[in-house]
Parts: structure tokens; C-alpha cells; sequence
């Protein structure tokens, strides 16, 4: 039961997107179009529950017992970045096809706050090790939600005759804040 | 490209090329803390100190840090001046760092200070990246300092902690919750647009 509140606390209720503000920069920047929002959704929640789960190992079982937890962030970049970087060469090898489907999506995943952002958290809200997988699914797949729901507005969206002004960003940034009106709702049902 | 004079390379950052509202870098903390003018005020400070120290360092050592790893490179020493800013903030002034969480360490991956780092100062002599790094530093600040108090004076009628609203005055829930981050950072690019092709035509 639990386990059923934090994946659905960090899929909708407190969307890392919408709610959290995290992984704004690809939210702008890769929801133009549907099919290419949901391969990024998908890469970034794969990093994310493998990130999540060695993030928790790391500092759970090393830095912690040596006392290093000043050195924290350092290290999660560090196991963020080399991560991505594993995981690109890993589909590559397994599956030229995703590979080439997620294309530049991957090394952009390293600096997407969503990720640390959830390493951290998980550390902060003192999770075990199967939580911080649960909430590590729960969030790549309200990312991923709000990336396609994202996406499919803004194809409508072409169609549309907006002000000069708020062409691009402008508008972008007011659809997502009517989304996360909407994701508010959510907010009641646990 | 016209070669600017060292002014030209502060001023920049503020107006021109500023990091949120032309840029739109590093949106994540601009959104998430600035329910409180205090908070707003507090991120963009620490955001440019790291910048600043990172610009330092990585403009000194722009010659011996090999191209292959110059970005792992340049994340560990943002992350490193991140720490210190961070225990920082949490020594002196506990409260504003209890209210900020997580997006103090998220600093690390604020796409401005990667961003400057690999266009800026990996290439140009210290003390234009100084200039630079200051520049964007303050361009950042600015504009969280007024998106946050837009925020707070609707969200919660204060501004500072300071009541400024009228007695009646009802409080604008929804601009200290996420959707009035979105809509007011919306309508600040939208007036950044409209007053840049006011100035061009």
C-alpha cells in the first residue's frame, strides 16, 4: 500500500514537472512533437530508476558509513554522468534501433535536474532501497506524461494564431501552467 | 562578430543575452523558488557565486583541461563550489536553506553555469569571464528577484515577509502554488518580446 502511494505521489500529485519544477529545460525543449516527447520520456525514465537504485547503494553503503556525505553531490553527478554515458554505449551495442530513436536525447539526460533531482529527494525522504525504485518509476513515468501531454498541445498548437509576443516559450510556459492547474486536481486522491 | 568592449560584456548578461527570459536557461530553480521574494533573492546569490568561482577556475585552466573531458571537468568543479555554497547557506541562514531543499544542490545542473562555462569562459582570458559570469549572475538575479515578488505580493499579499497589501486584499492562492510559476514566467518572456521588438522596429 505503501508502496502504491509514493508511485502514485510521484507520477501525478507531486508531478516532477508540473509540480516540482523538475526537467523543465527538455519539457520546453523536446515537446514539439509526440513520437520524439515519448522516446525522451522513456530514455529519461530509464536512467532515472537505474540512477535512482545506484544512487541509493553508493550512498547508503559507502558514503555513509565512511562519513562522506559532504561529498554527496559530487558524487552523484559523477554516477549521473558515467551512467548516461554507459547507457548509451549498452543500447548502442544491444539495439542499433532505439539507439538511433533516442539519438541526441541521451547525453542530453545528464544535466536533466529531474534526475538528481530524484537522487536526491530519495535520499532526503530517507526511502529503502525497493521505495526508491518504486518512486524512481513513478516519476520517469509522470515525466513522461507530462512531456506527451505537452507535446500533443503544442502540435495543435501550430495551427493556432497566438500574439507575436507570446509565440514559442511565452505560450508554452502558460499551457504548463495551466496543466499543472489541472494536475492539482490530483492532489485529493490519496 | 564585433569584438565588445569589456562592458559591453557585463551589460550583456542583464538585458541582451539574459540567461531566463532570452536564453531560457536554467528555468527549473527560476520556477520552483520563487514563492518568496527572500528565496528568489538567496538562489540568484548563490547561483552567481557559483558561477563566478567556477568561471574563475575553469577560465584559468581553459589550456590544460583536455577537450574529451572538459565537461565531466567542469561538473565537478561546479559541484564542488555547489557544496560550499550549500553548507554555506545551511550554517548562516538555515531557514531560507530548509526552504529552498533540493534546488541548492540542483545548482549543479543549472544549464546556465554549464552553459556559460562551455561558451564562455572555456575560451575567453579571466577576467572577461569574470565579467561574464557576473553579468548573467546579476541577469539571473534580476529577473528571479522579480518573479518572485510578483509572486509573493499576489500569492501572499507580502513582500520580504513585509505586509504591503491593503487590508481587504485576497490572497491570489494559486500564485504561490506551481501554476502561478508558470504563468507569471509566461507573461515575463511574452513582456521581454514585446519590448525587444518594440526596441528593434
Amino acid at each position: 500500500m505503501n508502496l502504491l502511494v509514493i508511485f502514485i505521489g510521484a507520477a501525478l500529485i507531486n508531478n516532477f514537472v508540473l509540480q516540482q519544477f523538475l526537467g523543465i529545460c527538455p519539457f520546453v525543449g523536446v515537446s514539439k512533437k509526440v513520437d520524439s516527447a515519448f522516446s525522451m520520456g522513456m530514455a529519461t525514465t530509464f536512467v532515472m530508476v537505474i540512477a535512482a537504485m545506484v544512487t541509493w547503494l553508493v550512498y547508503n553503503l559507502i558514503l555513509v558509513p565512511f562519513n562522506l556525505q559532504i561529498l554527496q553531490y559530487v558524487a552523484f553527478i559523477l554516477i549521473i554522468a558515467s551512467l548516461v554515458q554507459f547507457v548509451e554505449m549498452f543500447i548502442r551495442k544491444v539495439s542499433k534501433p532505439l539507439y538511433d530513436a533516442l539519438g541526441i536525447f541521451l547525453p542530453l539526460i545528464t544535466t536533466n535536474c529531474a534526475i538528481l533531482g530524484l537522487a536526491l529527494t530519495s535520499v532526503l525522504k530517507e526511502y529503502s532501497f525497493t521505495e526508491t525504485l518504486i518512486y524512481g518509476v513513478g516519476a520517469g513515468i509522470g515525466f513522461t506524461l507530462a512531456l506527451v501531454i505537452m507535446a500533443g498541445i503544442r502540435e495543435e498548437l501550430e495551427l493556432v494564431d497566438v500574439p507575436k509576443s507570446f509565440q514559442g516559450a511565452a505560450i508554452t510556459m502558460i499551457i504548463a501552467g495551466s496543466l499543472a492547474l489541472a494536475f492539482m486536481g490530483f492532489a485529493g486522491i490519496i | 562578430m564585433k569584438e565588445k568592449t569589456a562592458i559591453q560584456e557585463f551589460v550583456k548578461g542583464i538585458w541582451d543575452e539574459n540567461p531566463i527570459l532570452v536564453q531560457l536557461l536554467g528555468l527549473c530553480p527560476t520556477l520552483a523558488v520563487t514563492t518568496a521574494a527572500e528565496n528568489g533573492l538567496a538562489m540568484g546569490m548563490a547561483a552567481t557565486f557559483v558561477l563566478l568561482c567556477s568561471s574563475f577556475l575553469v577560465s584559468m585552466f581553459r589550456k590544460v583541461i583536455p577537450g574529451q573531458v572538459r565537461i565531466a571537468a567542469y561538473i565537478v568543479i561546479i559541484a564542488t563550489f555547489v557544496t560550499i555554497a550549500d553548507r554555506f547557506l545551511a550554517a548562516f541562514v538555515p531557514d531560507i536553506s530548509k526552504s529552498l531543499g533540493p534546488f541548492i544542490p540542483l545548482i549543479i545542473v543549472n544549464c546556465i553555469i554549464l552553459g556559460r562555462q562551455e561558451a564562455f569562459a572555456s575560451k575567453n582570458g579571466i577576467g572577461r569571464s569574470l565579467l561574464d559570469a557576473l553579468g548573467m549572475g546579476l541577469g539571473f538575479t534580476l529577473v528571479l528577484l522579480v518573479l518572485s515578488s510578483i509572486r509573493e505580493i499576489l500569492g501572499s499579499g507580502t513582500w520580504f515577509g513585509m505586509n504591503i497589501m491593503w487590508e481587504s486584499f485576497a490572497e491570489w492562492g494559486v500564485m504561490s502554488q506551481a501554476p502561478g510559476a508558470f504563468i507569471t514566467l509566461g507573461c515575463l518572456i511574452a513582456g521581454a518580446n514585446w519590448i525587444n521588438a518594440r526596441r528593434k522596429a
